[in-house]
């Protein structure tokens, strides 16, 4: 019996538990046992990643109840890529929560670990309420996380994002409720395979119901107009979390993929093309607003939040089709953008880190302490968020704007995204010039500021690790989008297929 | 290979500088210095082949699925760029190291110059479209950082960022216009577009292939209208003014022309788009150039008119322009290279480079002034300069074209341009080098070597490619036009500088002598033109940038304003619109399934439910009513469960109505008793429109669902195996703890981390402002004089013992009856709140001793185990494994391992609840303690008065 997939699961789910137990009181064995937990999960995710690789589709029947009575635990390749993804950030998140996010409040490290179990586990459900189940882990988690360290904007903004999602839970669970009345199914592959036996009668509800889950995974993924949520979330919140939040949303557009590819794919006449064909013209606004946002922004925190709403943007653009090349390009630009996201956001933390009174306000009127690798890191997170050469950032653009190129959007496509391109090149050389030149430097040597020493260490270790993979993206992209355009393959075929 | 390395080397020597920083300056200077050598000699090894006209080429697959290759191609044309970038590279390190103040971060700056340094060869070397952008972009990248080197000069930033906004905005349309051309071709490769001519011209994507492609060469070039950004990049320090922005960076529109030239020239969208540019840019850079005081303004619009004339020669898509333009390349590097190092001087000399200011040069700088006179004397086209032949290549090539039918404009404006170049040449050398010396200049000292030598140089080798024309300029020029033509067959050239009495000759004298008058006369009509000839761009180019951050923020703030019901209502709408658009094609139909006839008791409940939801909205300013209603409707809710025969689902409602229903009121202590209104009156008549129709559209929804049959056989599949499989008759828990126990088990973490949630929100809120405003609590709310009462305490220590024992119960009979582990940890829960309620928290913590958070931690280990165990024995996880025992005493049994599970979450639950009651009545007991304070301080003043 093959076990591995349970892993990325029951790390967390034990770890977890065991911080609630003996961590409290001891900081360091809770930081000890977080970083272990963080370390084996990336551990597994390469075995997993591995097994998926080699071609193999890995179905884990819980509880040994026979598909589709049970539920199912599902690992191709797009899942191991996402949990493999998950992992690196995850790791990260908790080295660089270190140097002090992780005093700001209590219990940070379990609820960063069960936000890695809702992670995990919404990449390898294989069953629409199990997916439900993972998305509450995951929501409740990053309310959580969203809130730690308190502070009246924090938890004004925190409370909001929970409201908005729970309206999307209850959403969720009236999609579901809609599928199973038409179908009496839940398992995912078993959903595609009773769609075309839907009658005629039940087409409205099942059009409904699809349309209703759709809805919700925009939600997750803060797609134009249910992003209301991010903006305000992501600046509030510690900015080393929001890089983990940056894998969050993805699970989003990453539900929607599988959904398409196991539920809906083949099966279009069966349902309203109403309830797939807003995504791309949303995506556009979103991309839109995004970029507005960024030129707009008056915080460092602001600004990456809402560059990372314009690529959540872009990815809705490239999923929306559900057009093999496309979702190629998107995949790729999928971890391009997370991982650029996440290396903007550990910038954030260490301006905020160095800056106290005045954060990341992007006003020059309070020095920093002796900032220059912040600077360099600055400078490369924003080529590689604004998507310059010689990042993946410029190769993502390129296989975008590629697969773009026969499609009825074509025009469309490429003027927003290199117009709203052009937006964030104003918006990012604006803060990097008032914060990283025009503000005056502090020297180390005349003593650290109030508040003691400024622990940045793990900071920079990560956004070292970051850059490291992000130039590694970009030297191999074409391997990388080798793999990808496979993967995307196994993941349409996987409802061609006859039941196995 | 070795082609990768001349790439290569200067990259990787980026590293040098920055890394010998604290080696010291000569040390970072020699490192550099060495590598721009070792690149040059490694490009200068290939030039005997390529002159016999060889190419070199190389190419690594590097993302084949979009085209890009990383190839590299070294023929006439490149070499003749890198070759100026790399040879000029090594003079302007010489000159920045003498350059720079000691202070100044040399590292820094040379890392910056190599990383440029690399990617204009990239950009000469490139054989793939794609990977060009690459190097492209990169010099957008380091110019900017050279730009802003001076960080703490405003105009260097803001020169900075406008030099990067425009450049790489252009560089996107290139990326627009390469992709375009790469698919209209088929090919990404450069060398193999000039096959493909005929096709690429004739495809319908030409044209806007071609417009964006000129974009992306105009802002790079500073042609207009993006021309302005130029000018303000003169914040850079002399030598990045030099070598970006006058001898190779520009150039590498005018490049990218030249090496597309044999691919889309020759049309008319490639003339009237290139040559027309180029010809206001010629006409508009010489003429502003007069105007400016501030020698490196005159310079950057004088550069900007050479590129004009560069362009629109380009545009003409005649050989004799393709010729004309690539000898100018070769003069202009080195004339305006050595004008800029020239002015450096004189403002690192005499701290000024003011043409109000300064004056007399000539006796402080003699050798600066003779390498001024003869920089300026090609600028303007005088013989025997390089420059001198270009200008006349140029006058030749224009006059044999007609623009719009108009033979002669063209050739007009070039000699209108010309005389301009002349004047404020004259003006450069008369304002600075004659008359009287400024007041401040005596102070003035000769320059370094370091300084002088590579202007010397420069300009030594512009006089040397007029007067040694045909055995040093015709070699290099041949080579490069063979590469640019992209073909063996390109005319043999020959440069004379005279070629007799013609047309050019006679167009050069008349610009000479109207150039003197202009310079002459120049004082007495410049106030009259000054203002209105300087078109501010770069002031459009702000008023641009702040529109367009206002109406960003605009737009942000009008979206992003902060309102949750704005947020919900964007929300609500949009999954109305697209339910109701995803329904509209096939419609709701109502299914066959025969109604219930309505009876007395149903009717009472759902009217009871409909007013209690009625009324939780009609009261929801007064906090304590609305929850008590909305309990009711829950309470109702659980009653129509039993109803309907769901006794399990009954018994959950009720206890998880309890729970929070205490819970909520523990905070609501702690919250203002009501709400104040927040909404206007047409904003709640949207609202009620709007939950309306959610609540219409559920309606429709349930009502079609409950009135047709779905298909059955998974709930027939879990009934049927319920017993015999899963070992338990309730087949409501076997789902729970059996069929979905994963469900179940991620259900507890929600839990859990509700718990963990609360803990750590109220664990805030005993510091900081929160803890503040507790520390001044006083009661706002009548309470009773009888704290606990006597009656309410013995009976509910009585009942503990039996609702324990209740939920034992419970819990055990669960696999089979309504049961389990949720509903038995509810009770227990109850039956613990109850003690805390009544009794005080003190008496009841000091009695019931438990660690809530280790109640959650070995819930979950309980639950999770469970999981693990039949993983050990080989099944997958949360396999159940039950046994039937006929006991004595108990009699027979089933033992299932769901049992063990279920146990977890019983304590998970337990855990979880008690933990955030006892965290709220920790809040409630340090306010309890303020407000007792307060009263006795109260009581105390009384008595006092």
């Amino acid at each position: 019996m093959n076990h591995w997939i349970m892993f990325p699961l029951l790390i967390p789910a034990v770890v977890a538990p065991l911080l609630i137990l003996t961590g409290r009181y001891d900081e360091v064995l809770s930081r000890v046992f977080s970083v272990g937990g963080m370390v084996l999960q990336l551990l597994v995710a390469i075995v997993l990643a591995v097994q998926a690789f080699g071609g193999e589709i890995v179905r884990y029947e819980l509880g040994n109840w026979p598909e589709p009575y049970g539920i199912v635990l599902v690992l191709d390749r797009l899942a191991a890529t996402m949990l493999l993804m998950a992992a690196v950030i995850g790791l990260l998140v908790a080295l660089v929560s270190i140097d002090n996010q992780d005093e700001q409040g209590r219990h940070f490290h379990p609820l960063l670990l069960l936000q890695m179990l809702g992670l995990n586990g919404a990449f390898i459900a294989g069953d629409l309420f199990n997916l439900f189940v993972f998305f509450e882990v995951m929501l409740i988690a990053a309310y959580g996380l969203a809130s730690h360290g308190g502070g009246r904007g924090r938890l004004a903004a925190s409370f909001q994002f929970v409201a908005i999602n729970l309206l999307g839970s209850t959403l969720f669970l009236i999609g579901i409720g809609l599928l199973y009345a038409v179908t009496g199914e839940l398992n995912l592959r078993e959903l595609g395979q009773r769609l075309p036996a839907v009658s005629e009668a039940q087409r409205g509800l099942l059009s409904c119901g699809i349309a209703v889950v759709v809805t919700v995974f925009a939600l997750k993924s803060a797609v134009f107009p249910f992003h209301f949520w991010l903006p305000a979330t992501y600046s509030r919140s510690a900015p080393v979390i929001v890089a983990l939040f940056g894998v969050t949303t993805k699970v989003g557009i990453y539900s929607l993929l599988r959904f398409y590819a196991s539920v809906l794919a083949g099966n279009e006449a069966c349902f309203s093309p109403w309830a797939l064909s807003w995504v791309f013209p949303a995506g556009i606004v979103t991309v839109v607003l995004g970029a507005l946002g960024v030129v707009a922004a008056r915080g460092l925190g602001a600004m990456a939040s809402f560059a990372m709403l314009s690529s959540g943007g872009v990815l809705a653009m490239c999923v929306a089709g559900f057009e093999p090349e496309r979702i190629g390009a998107g995949l790729f630009y999928l971890v391009h953008s997370t991982i650029a996201g996440a290396c903007l956001f550990f910038v954030v933390e260490g301006v905020i880190r160095r800056r106290h009174d005045v954060g990341d306000a992007l006003s020059s009127s309070r020095p920093f302490v002796r900032h220059g690798l912040l600077g360099a890191g600055f400078l490369v997170a924003a080529i590689a968020v604004v998507g310059m050469p010689p990042l993946s950032g410029f190769v993502g653009k390129l296989l975008v704007l590629d697969s773009f190129k026969d499609s009825p959007w074509h025009a469309a496509s490429w003027s927003t995204i290199l117009g709203t391109s052009l937006l964030g090149l104003v918006g990012f050389a604006r803060a990097g010039s008032v914060l990283f030149w025009k503000t005056p430097l502090l020297d180390v040597d005349s003593g650290p500021p109030e508040g003691g020493r400024i622990h940045t260490v793990m900071t920079f270790i990560a956004i070292g690790i970051l850059v490291a993979v992000l130039a590694m993206m970009a030297i191999f992209a074409g391997v990388i989008t080798e793999n990808l355009r496979i993967t995307t393959e196994q993941l349409l075929s996987g409802r061609v297929l006859p039941h196995d | 290979m070795r082609l990768m390395l001349i790439i290569a080397i200067p990259f990787f020597g980026a590293l040098l500088p920055m890394l010998l920083a604290r080696a010291g300056r000569r040390a970072c200077a020699i490192a550099t210095g060495l590598s721009t050598l070792m690149a040059l000699v490694l490009l200068l090894s290939h030039a005997p082949v390529i002159s016999a006209g060889q190419a070199f080429a190389v190419s690594h697959q590097w993302v084949p699925q979009v085209g890009m290759d990383l190839a590299l191609r070294l023929d006439g044309l490149g070499l003749l760029m890198a070759g100026l970038i790399l040879g000029i590279g090594l003079l302007i390190v010489i000159y920045a190291y003498h350059y720079l103040g000691k202070d100044e971060s040399l590292g820094a700056f040379f890392t910056y110059l190599l990383l440029f340094q690399g990617s204009m060869v990239g950009i000469a070397l490139a054989d793939n479209l794609l990977s060009l952008l690459v190097f492209w972009e990169g010099t957008s990248l380091a110019s900017f950082l050279l730009i802003g080197f001076w960080r703490h000069l405003t105009e260097g930033r803001q020169g900075a960022r406008m030099a990067l906004i425009v450049t790489g905005g252009g560089g996107l349309a290139l990326i627009a216009g390469m992709l375009l051309l790469g698919d209209i071709a088929g090919t990404m490769t450069i060398s193999e577009l000039t096959a493909r001519r005929e096709a690429i011209q004739q495809s319908s994507r030409y044209p806007l292939a071609l417009l964006l492609i000129a974009v992306g060469c105009f802002t790079k070039s500073a042609q207009f209208p993006f021309h302005f950004w130029l000018p303000q990049a003169m914040a850079a320090p002399t030598p990045v003014s030099a070598y970006l922005h006058s001898a190779t960076m520009v150039k590498a529109g005018v490049f990218l022309l030249a090496r597309l030239w044999p691919v889309l020239s020759g049309t008319e969208w490639w003339f009237y788009t290139i040559a027309s540019m180029g010809a206001v840019t010629f006409l508009l850079g010489s003429v502003v150039a007069l105007f400016k005081d501030d020698l490196k303004a005159l310079l950057a619009y004088s550069t900007i008119s050479h590129l004009g004339l560069m362009t629109m020669l380009l545009g003409l898509g005649t050989e004799a322009g393709l010729i004309a333009t690539l000898l100018h390349l070769l003069n202009h590097a080195a004339f305006k290279g050595a004008l800029f190092l020239t002015v450096g001087i004189i403002d690192h000399e005499t701290g000024s480079r003011d043409l109000r200011n300064l004056g007399g040069l000539w006796r402080i700088l003699p050798i600066t002034g003779a390498i001024a006179l003869l920089g300026l004397a090609a600028n303007a086209g005088l013989p025997p300069l390089g420059g001198f032949l270009s200008k006349e290549m140029m006058l030749e090539a224009v006059s044999q074209v007609s623009w719009w039918g108009q033979p002669h404009l063209l050739t007009a404006i070039a000699a209108i341009a010309g005389t301009f170049a002349v004047a404020y040449s004259a003006r450069f050398f008369a304002g600075a080098f004659l008359g009287e010396p400024g007041a401040d200049l005596e102070t003035a000292h000769g320059p370094s070597w370091g300084l002088v030598g590579p202007a010397a140089l420069l300009v030594v080798s512009a006089l040397a490619f007029g007067v040694f024309a045909q055995p040093l300029a015709e070699p290099i020029l041949q080579t490069a036009v063979r590469g640019a033509m992209g073909n063996g067959d390109a005319p043999t050239i020959h440069l004379k500088l005279w070629h007799g009495v013609n047309l050019p000759l006679i167009l050069s004298g008349v610009a000479i002598l109207g150039g003197g008058i202009l310079a002459g006369t120049f004082d007495g009509w410049r106030s009259l033109l000054k203002r209105r000839l300087a078109i501010e761009g770069q002031r459009v180019f702000r008023a641009c940038e702040w529109q367009l951050v206002s109406v960003s923020r605009h737009v942000t703030e009008r979206f992003h304003g902060g309102s949750l019901a704005n947020y919900l209502t964007w929300f609500l709408v949009g999954v109305l619109a697209l339910g109701g658009l995803s329904v509209w094609p096939s419609g709701l139909r109502s299914g066959d399934r025969q109604l219930l006839p309505i009876n007395v008791l149903a009717l009472l409940l759902i009217t009871c439910l409909a007013a209690a939801c009625l009324m939780t909205i009609l009261l929801h300013r007064r906090r304590l009513l609305s929850v008590l209603m909305a309990n009711v409707v829950g309470l109702i809710t659980s009653i129509g469960f039993i109803y309907f025969s769901a006794p399990d689902l009954a018994l959950t409602q009720i206890s998880v109505e309890v729970v929070t229903l205490i819970l909520i009121l523990l905070a609501l202590y702690f919250l203002p008793k009501e709400t104040v209104a927040e909404a206007s009156p047409i904003q709640r008549w949207r609202d009620a429109a709007l939950a309306g129709l959610c609540g219409a559209a559920m309606f429709a929804l349930t009502w079609v669902v409950l009135s047709s049959d779905g298909p059955t056989d998974l709930a027939n599949y879990l009934i049927e195996q319920s017993k015999p499989a899963g070992g338990g008759s309730n087949v409501v828990n076997v789902i729970l703890v059996d069929f979905r126990g994963f469900d179940t088990f991620n259900e507890i973490m929600v839990l859990a981390i509700s718990a963990l949630i609360i803990y750590a929100l109220l664990d805030g809120a005993m510091h900081g402002a929160a803890a503040d405003k507790l520390d001044h609590w006083e009661h706002d709310i009548p309470r009773s004089p009888e704290k606990h009462p006597a009656m309410f305490i013995s009976f509910t220590r009585a009942l503990l013992p039996l609702a324990l024992l209740v939920g034992v119960y419970m819990f055990l009979r669960g696999h089979n009856q309504p049961g389990g582990g949720f509903v038995a940890g509810l009770v227990v829960t109850i039956a613990l709140i109850v003690q805390y309620m009544v009794s005080g928290y003190q008496w009841a913590a000091e009695r019931i001793s438990i660690d809530y958070h280790s109640w959650i931690g070995w819930g979950i280990l309980l639950a999770a185990g469970t999981g693990v165990a039949s993983m050990i024995l080989g099944y997958p996880f949360l396999t159940n494994a039950h046994e039937h025992f006929d006991l004595p005493y108990l009699g027979s049994l089933d033992i299932s391992s769901a049992l063990v599970f279920d146990l977890g979450v019983l304590m998970t639950v337990v855990g979880a609840v008690m933990l955030a009651l006892a965290n709220l009545s920790r809040l409630g007991r340090r306010a309890e303690r303020a407000a007792q304070k307060a009263a006795e301080a109260a009581k105390l003043l009384d008595r006092g008065e």
